[in-house]
């Protein structure tokens, strides 16, 4: 018995001195040994040759053609005047009683079913579809069995996610948030000097490389020489919060948040000891005056690290932009946009919280191939003469909707979590009754 | 036929909906996602408030929603659920799988009965002066006021109502809408 736990130890032993040596001491600073390279070859290489292999099968069969924009119908965009205009052009215009046919039901008919079918809107908020399978269980939608070699593969790459990367990455998750506290907390000791503000930066960007090292992402930074700079507020589209890491590996930010409890408290009061973070207690959320006076105080101090913020004000999935929220363009700082695309075969990256805690999605993104993404530097931009902030936000979300490749639309990310307001309703129904009694409608109010 | 009828089998009545209704398995099987989409639950069943939070925009959205469910039952499956969506295929397309295209009179027909019982919720045959105040109210809402309600369905009611009993039946209400192209109107295109 007592052999068998020496030996359990001395397998630890030897797993943490490897993974210091191979991965936290190259993270540390800044170079790479090739490891991870080499995975993503054989990654890749693997993945290309199981689509080769699903797409033969399915040549032969009849081949379900994946929509490439996940709608099941087209709908009508015919406005409600054009519509209800068309049910109205075989009579003439009663006298008294309003405009009004039997047939206007049709219209608000259709465009219900269609919503019941298919909307615009939550298709955003469900994960996108791949166009044919990356051997991972969670995107196994229709595909049955093609052939023994396929299968073999596919079960030793859960072999493989489960038992080997996904305790290496919680391993080096661990690993990397320890030393983030315990790191920042002592630099935290020292006064306020160059060497201290280089020593924080230093640190965070560590930590974060070691715990992108523990998700195994790759990442290509483009445009290096738009980085935001201090003073700046840094915009990007939001995906997951593993954006964080993503964006601070190649540079220092200041965080801006809710006070939290708990182990993400803990985080937070320790990162703030060494360098100055924005974090809102949240009675203080609600004042929108004084977030603003906060961030204002942050952006004119030039000593401190620019801001990074993301304005849908909650996760998307990657495919496309919703709307900012004009509150960070009211500043008037400089607003360096980036944008973030995700290679969605390698594995999900976006956190739908309706479905999954955050513990179950960070599990989920530990078991995935790799994470692969671009980030792309977009050039500095300021609010014009005479513009304000919703039109500046838009101008914005479409430099970053253009260059990630990402559909610009104008809803509010907010409709995830909260049922669409009785004013879209209202404005239906002032429409039809403007069509129906005219200028009549009692309502006074536009 | 491929994998899609394979995992055709994965839906209930999947081969049955395929015959009835005509739509393609690839478009059974979209819709088993989507009904699972807004089954949230997982019951295998929606309830009224799942297919409303779907059409909180729309004025009679309740409306439309009351008609998935039949009189009493407070569950619709997915059977029942193709079935009604299977009003809205347009007429051309609505071949059954054994070739046999069914008469368009009858699809027009079919469309109509639906539209019908919209209005009559209580399925009397008959929409009552009452009825067609509800549904006015429902559409226009807040923005007109109680007299031009009022006019509006005496209105209707005198252009449809041709037996003067102040209700408007099925025929009278087909007659109304001879010019109406009905298919065009109360159709949705289903992408192939």
């Amino acid at each position: 018995m007592e052999n068998f736990w020496a030996g359990v130890l001395w397998a630890t032993e030897i797993w943490l001195y490897l993974i210091v040596c191979l991965i936290m001491i190259p993270a540390m600073f800044g170079f790479s040994l090739g490891i991870s390279e080499t995975y993503m070859n054989i990654l890749v290489k693997t993945l290309e040759w199981a689509t080769l292999n699903i797409q033969k099968a399915h040549a032969e069969g009849e081949s379900a053609k994946a929509s490439a924009s996940n709608g099941l119908i087209q709908r009508e965009h015919g406005s409600m005047e054009k519509e209800l205009g068309e049910l109205r052009r075989s009579r003439p215009k009663p006298p008294v009683g309003g405009d009004f046919t039997l047939s206007d039901c049709f219209y608000f008919t259709r465009r219900g079913i269609e919503s019941i079918v298919d909307d615009e809107v939550t298709q955003r908020f469900t994960s996108e579809e791949l166009m044919s399978w990356n051997l991972l269980t969670r995107t196994h939608n229709d595909f049955q069995y093609i052939s023994l070699k396929l299968t073999l593969v596919y079960g030793f790459g859960i072999f493989v996610r489960y038992c080997i990367l996904a305790p290496l990455r919680i391993t080096l998750a661990c690993i990397g948030l320890t030393w983030l506290v315990i790191g920042t907390s002592a630099v935290g000791f020292l006064p306020n000097c160059r060497v201290k503000f280089w020593l924080s930066e230093w640190v965070h960007v560590m930590c974060y490389r070691i715990c992108a090292r523990g998700l195994s992402a790759t990442i290509r930074y483009h445009n290096k020489e738009n980085r935001p700079k201090k003073g700046g507020i840094c915009v990007a589209n939001h995906t997951s919060p593993i954006d964080i890491v993503i964006l601070c590996n190649d540079g220092c930010y200041a965080m801006v948040g809710q006070v939290h409890g708990g182990l993400m408290g803990i985080v937070q009061r320790a990162m703030v000891r060494s360098c100055p973070h924005v974090w809102f207690e949240r009675s203080e959320m609600k004042d929108r005056h004084l977030v603003t006076k906060r961030l204002t105080d942050h952006v004119n101090d030039k000593t401190k690290l620019p801001i990074l913020i993301f304005p849908e004000g909650t996760c998307i999935n990657n495919t496309s932009v919703m709307m900012f929220k004009k509150g960070s363009f009211e500043i008037g700082a400089t607003i360096y946009p980036v944008a973030i695309k995700y290679d969605p075969k390698f594995g999900d990256a976006f956190w739908n919280s309706s479905k999954y805690s955050m513990v179950s999605y960070l599990l989920r993104m530990m078991t995935s191939w790799a994470l692969v993404c671009n980030v792309w530097y977009l050039p500095a931009m300021h609010q014009e003469e005479g513009e304000d902030a919703v039109h500046f936000a838009n101008r914005v979300k479409s430099v970053i909707a253009h260059q990630g490749g990402l559909v610009d639309l104008q809803w509010d990310g907010g409709l995830k979590r909260v049922k669409v307001k009785d004013t879209f309703k209202e404005q239906q129904q002032k429409k039809y009754s403007s069509m129906v009694v005219g200028d009549d409608s009692s309502s006074n109010s536009d | 036929m491929g994998s899609s009828r394979s995992s055709l089998s994965r839906v209930p009545d999947g081969q049955q909906l395929l015959q009835e209704t005509g739509f393609s398995a690839a478009h059974l099987l979209r819709l088993h996602q989507r009904f699972q989409f807004l089954d949230k639950d997982s019951r295998g069943s929606l309830r009224s408030e799942d297919l409303e939070a779907a059409l909180s925009e729309n004025p009679i959205g309740v409306r439309i929603v009351g008609a998935f469910f039949q009189p009493g039952q407070e569950t619709v499956d997915f059977p029942s659920f193709v079935r009604v969506l299977a009003h809205f295929r347009p007429t051309e397309k609505n071949r059954t799988r054994d070739g046999v295209q069914p008469d368009p009179a009858d699809s027009r027909n079919r469309k109509l009965k639906f539209a019908f019982q919209l209005y009559d919720r209580d399925r009397d045959g008959k929409i009552s002066r009452t009825e067609l105040l509800q549904v006015l109210r429902e559409m226009l809402g807040l923005q007109v006021t109680e007299e031009q309600l009022q006019s509006i369905a005496e209105r209707a009611i005198q252009e449809a109502d041709l037996d003067r009993d102040d209700a408007i039946c099925f025929d009278e209400f087909r007659k109304s809408l001879e010019k109406v192209n009905i298919d065009h109107k109360m159709s949705v295109r289903f992408l192939e």
